[in-house]
C-alpha cells in the first residue's frame, strides 16, 4: 500500500470535492489520522486478507519438508528452492496435465467465443420468425445450473466413447448461453447507421459480421472470450468426472490425483508447487486485463 | 442474469418485427428473407444444438433416470417410479442433507453479502489505490476452487498449518478440522466466503457509486451524518443490487462443489445436496438413479429461487 502519500491523496481529493470551504488545513495530524483509518487501514486489511494466504502458498512452495515439518514456524524458506516443483512433475504428469488444461482452455473458448460471436449476430441482425422465443430459451439456459446435468452429460459421453478423452471434456461446455446473451445486449446498442452504409455498400452478412460488428465490439468480445478461458482453465466438477486416467486429466483433476499421492505433512510444499501451477496463470491473466474480466463477472448486476 | 426483454431493437433493416404474439403483418415471403432465414439457422445452429443437447436434454434425461432403480455402469435397470425420491425423502439423509444445504447457502450468502457491503464502503472512499484494492479483492474469486482449497486445507493443517501455530500462540490447541463434521463445515463456509465476498463488493461498489450525488448532499446540508446517511439513504436505494446479489450468490452457492470435493472429499459434515448427488453417482455407491432424483430435488429449489428472481424483477424494485 502507498500509505506514504496519503496527504497528497487528501489534497487531491479535496480538489475533486471542488469548492469546498476550507476546513481544517489538510496537513493536519487530526486529518491525517482520520484519513489512516477509516481509508485506508481497512483496504489495507482487506488486501492482505486476500494475499497473506496466497503469498503463504508460493512461499511454502519453495519450502523443503524439513522446513514445513518443524517446531518453530519458518516463514520464509532458505532459498529458491524448486525442488518441490520438480518432485510434482515426476510424482504425476504435470507436463501432461498443464498440456490438457491448455488444449481444452484453447480450443474450448475459441469455439465458445466464435458460437456467442455468431448466435448474437443472427439474433440481432438477421431476419428470422421466432428470434424471441429463441433469446428467451438462451436466457433460460443461462439459469440452468450445469450441476444438475453432470450424470445425464456422463452417460451421453461415455455412451458416445468420449471418456478420457480431450473433446469429452469440451464438448457438452460449448453451447454458450453467457456469451450470447453478452454479446447481444452489446450488439443492440450499435447504431443501425454503421450496418446500413455496410448494406448499401453490397456487403453480405459475413461481410457485415467480421468487417463491421466484430471490429467495434472487441472489447465485448475480448470481456466474453476472457471470462471463457477463466472458467475453462478452472472448471472442475465435468473434468473430474469424464476422466479416470491421468493422460486426459486437466490440471485442477490432477491436482486431486497429487493430493491422494501426499497425504502427509511433508507433501505440502509439493501440493502448494502444484497449487501455484493451477493459480499462477490465471492470476497473471488478471492482473494484466482485470477491468474487462470484473466487468464481465458483474455483468447484468447494474442494469438489472 | 437480469435482462430486459423490453427496449430491444428488433430487426435491423426495416421489416415486421417477429414478435412472439399480436397481429404479425403478412410476411412477404420474398428471396431476401428466404436468404436471412437460412442465414439464421447457419450462424445460430451450431450453438443452439448445443445448448439443447447439453443443457435442456439432460433435464428431461435427469427426471427419466430419477425414476429407475440403476447402478451406474450396469447394463439394466428397472423402473421403480418414485421410490428414488421416497428413500430420500423418508431417510434420515434428507434431512442431514438438506439442512447441510441450508446452513451452508445461509452461511455463505449472508458472510459474503455483509462482508462484501463492508468491503465497497471501504473501496467507496477517496482515497488512492482503491483500483488496485478493487482487482486485489475480487481476484479469489476468478481463482481455481481446487488450488484455494489446498491452499487454505494447509492453512487448516492442525500439525504445521499456520492456523495451528496461531492458536499454539495464544496457547490454545488446533481443533482437528477435517475429522469434525461440524468443524469442516465452518472450514468450507470461511473458505467459500473469502473466495466469492470480492464479487459482492464490488457488485456493491457499482451501486454505491450509482447513487445520486445530490440526495446524499441534501441529507449531508440537512446534518445527518454519515452513519445515518448509510442507513437512511444508502440502504433503502441499494435494494435492487442487494436484491440481485442474494439471488445469484444463493444460485452459487447451492452449486458450489469444487472446494467441498477438495477440502472434504468424504463429505461428511458438508455434504449438501450437489455433493450428495456426485457421491451417490461417482462415490462409492454408483447409486445413478438416486442421484438423479437428488439432482432433480436440487433443479427444483433452484427452479424457484429464479423465477422467484424474474418476479421480482418485472416488478422492477427500483426507487428512481
Amino acid at each position: 500500500m502507498t500509505a506514504p502519500t496519503a496527504p497528497a491523496a487528501r489534497e487531491t481529493s479535496q480538489a475533486r470535492d471542488g469548492g469546498t470551504p476550507p476546513r481544517a488545513r489538510a496537513f493536519s495530524r487530526q486529518n491525517l489520522a482520520a484519513t489512516l483509518l477509516t481509508g485506508y487501514l481497512p483496504l489495507a486489511a482487506a488486501v492482505l486478507v486476500v494475499f497473506l494466504p496466497l503469498l503463504w502458498m508460493v512461499l511454502s512452495s519453495f519450502k523443503q519438508p524439513g522446513e514445513i515439518v518443524t517446531l518453530d514456524l519458518k516463514v520464509l524458506p532458505e532459498g529458491l528452492n524448486l525442488e518441490n516443483y520438480a518432485v510434482a512433475m515426476t510424482t504425476v504428469p504435470f507436463g501432461q496435465f498443464f498440456l490438457n488444461s491448455t488444449v481444452v482452455t484453447v480450443a474450448g473458448s475459441g469455439i465458445k467465443v466464435l458460437l456467442a460471436i455468431l448466435t448474437a449476430y443472427a439474433l440481432v441482425f438477421v431476419r428470422f420468425p421466432f428470434k424471441k422465443l429463441i433469446f428467451v430459451l438462451i436466457l433460460v439456459a443461462l439459469m440452468v445450473p450445469a450441476q444438475v446435468s453432470i450424470l445425464p452429460n456422463y452417460i451421453l459421453i461415455a455412451g458416445m466413447g468420449g471418456k478420457n478423452t480431450l473433446w469429452g471434456i469440451i464438448l457438452p461446455g460449448l453451447g454458450t448461453a453467457f456469451g450470447t446473451f453478452l454479446l447481444r445486449q452489446h450488439f443492440l446498442t450499435l447504431p443501425a447507421s454503421i450496418l446500413e452504409a455496410a448494406e448499401i455498400d453490397g456487403a453480405g452478412h459475413w461481410r457485415r459480421l467480421w468487417q463491421v460488428v466484430a471490429p467495434v465490439s472487441l472489447p465485448s468480445i475480448a470481456t466474453v472470450a476472457l471470462v471463457t478461458v477463466v472458467s475453462e482453465w478452472n472448471e472442475y466438477i465435468w473434468p473430474l468426472i469424464i476422466t479416470d486416467k491421468p493422460e486426459s486429466m486437466t490440471l485442477p483433476v490432477g491436482l486431486t490425483l497429487l493430493q491422494n499421492s501426499e497425504g502427509n505433512g511433508a507433501g505440502w510444499g509439493i501440493m502448494m508447487a502444484g497449487a501455484v501451477l493451477v493459480i499462477l496463470p490465471i492470476l497473471v491473466v488478471f492482473a494484466m486485463l482485470q477491468r474487462y474480466i470484473v466487468a464481465g463477472l458483474t455483468q447484468g448486476s447494474v442494469t438489472g | 442474469m437480469t435482462a430486459s426483454l423490453a427496449g430491444s431493437r428488433t430487426d435491423l433493416p426495416a421489416g415486421p418485427p417477429a414478435g412472439l404474439s399480436g397481429p404479425v403483418p403478412r410476411r412477404r415471403w420474398s428471396a431476401r428473407s428466404r436468404r436471412d432465414f437460412f442465414v439464421f439457422l447457419a450462424l445460430a445452429f451450431p450453438n443452439l444444438l448445443l445448448i439443447g443437447t447439453f443443457t435442456y436434454l439432460p433435464l428431461i434425461n435427469n427426471i427419466y433416470y430419477s425414476t429407475l432403480d440403476w447402478t451406474l455402469g450396469s447394463a439394466s435397470a428397472t423402473v421403480v417410479g418414485l421410490d428414488n425420491y421416497l428413500t430420500f425423502f423418508t431417510s434420515a439423509d434428507a434431512g442431514k442433507v438438506l439442512g447441510t444445504t441450508a446452513v451452508f447457502t445461509a452461511t455463505t450468502v449472508g458472510g459474503s453479502m455483509v462482508l462484501g457491503l463492508l468491503v465497497a464502503l471501504a473501496l467507496n472512499s477517496k482515497v488512492r489505490g482503491t483500483t488496485f484494492a478493487r482487482a486485489a479483492v475480487f481476484a479469489p474469486y476468478v481463482l481455481s476452487g481446487v488450488g484455494v482449497g489446498l491452499v487454505w486445507l494447509f492453512i487448516f493443517d492442525p500439525g504445521y498449518g499456520v492456523l495451528s501455530w496461531i492458536l499454539r500462540g495464544l496457547g490454545q490447541q488446533s481443533p482437528q478440522w477435517i475429522n469434525d463434521p461440524q468443524l469442516s463445515l465452518a472450514m468450507v463456509i470461511l473458505v467459500y466466503v473469502w473466495k466469492n465476498l470480492g464479487y459482492c463488493a464490488v457488485v456493491f461498489l457499482a451501486g454505491l457509486q450509482s447513487l445520486p450525488k445530490d440526495v446524499m448532499e441534501a441529507a449531508a446540508l440537512d446534518g445527518a451524518g454519515s452513519f445515518r446517511r448509510f442507513l437512511s439513504i444508502s440502504v433503502p436505494l441499494l435494494s435492487p443490487t442487494t436484491f440481485f446479489l442474494l439471488i445469484t450468490t444463493m444460485l452459487s452457492s447451492l452449486q458450489a462443489f469444487d472446494l467441498i470435493r477438495i477440502m472434504t472429499p468424504l463429505g461428511s459434515g458438508t455434504s449438501t445436496l450437489i455433493y450428495e448427488a456426485y457421491l451417490q453417482a461417482f462415490g462409492a455407491y454408483n447409486r445413478a438413479g438416486y442421484s438423479a432424483a437428488v439432482s432433480v430435488v436440487l433443479f427444483v429449489i433452484l427452479l424457484v429461487i429464479t423465477v422467484l428472481q424474474l418476479r421480482f424483477v418485472e416488478k422492477k424494485v427500483h426507487y428512481s
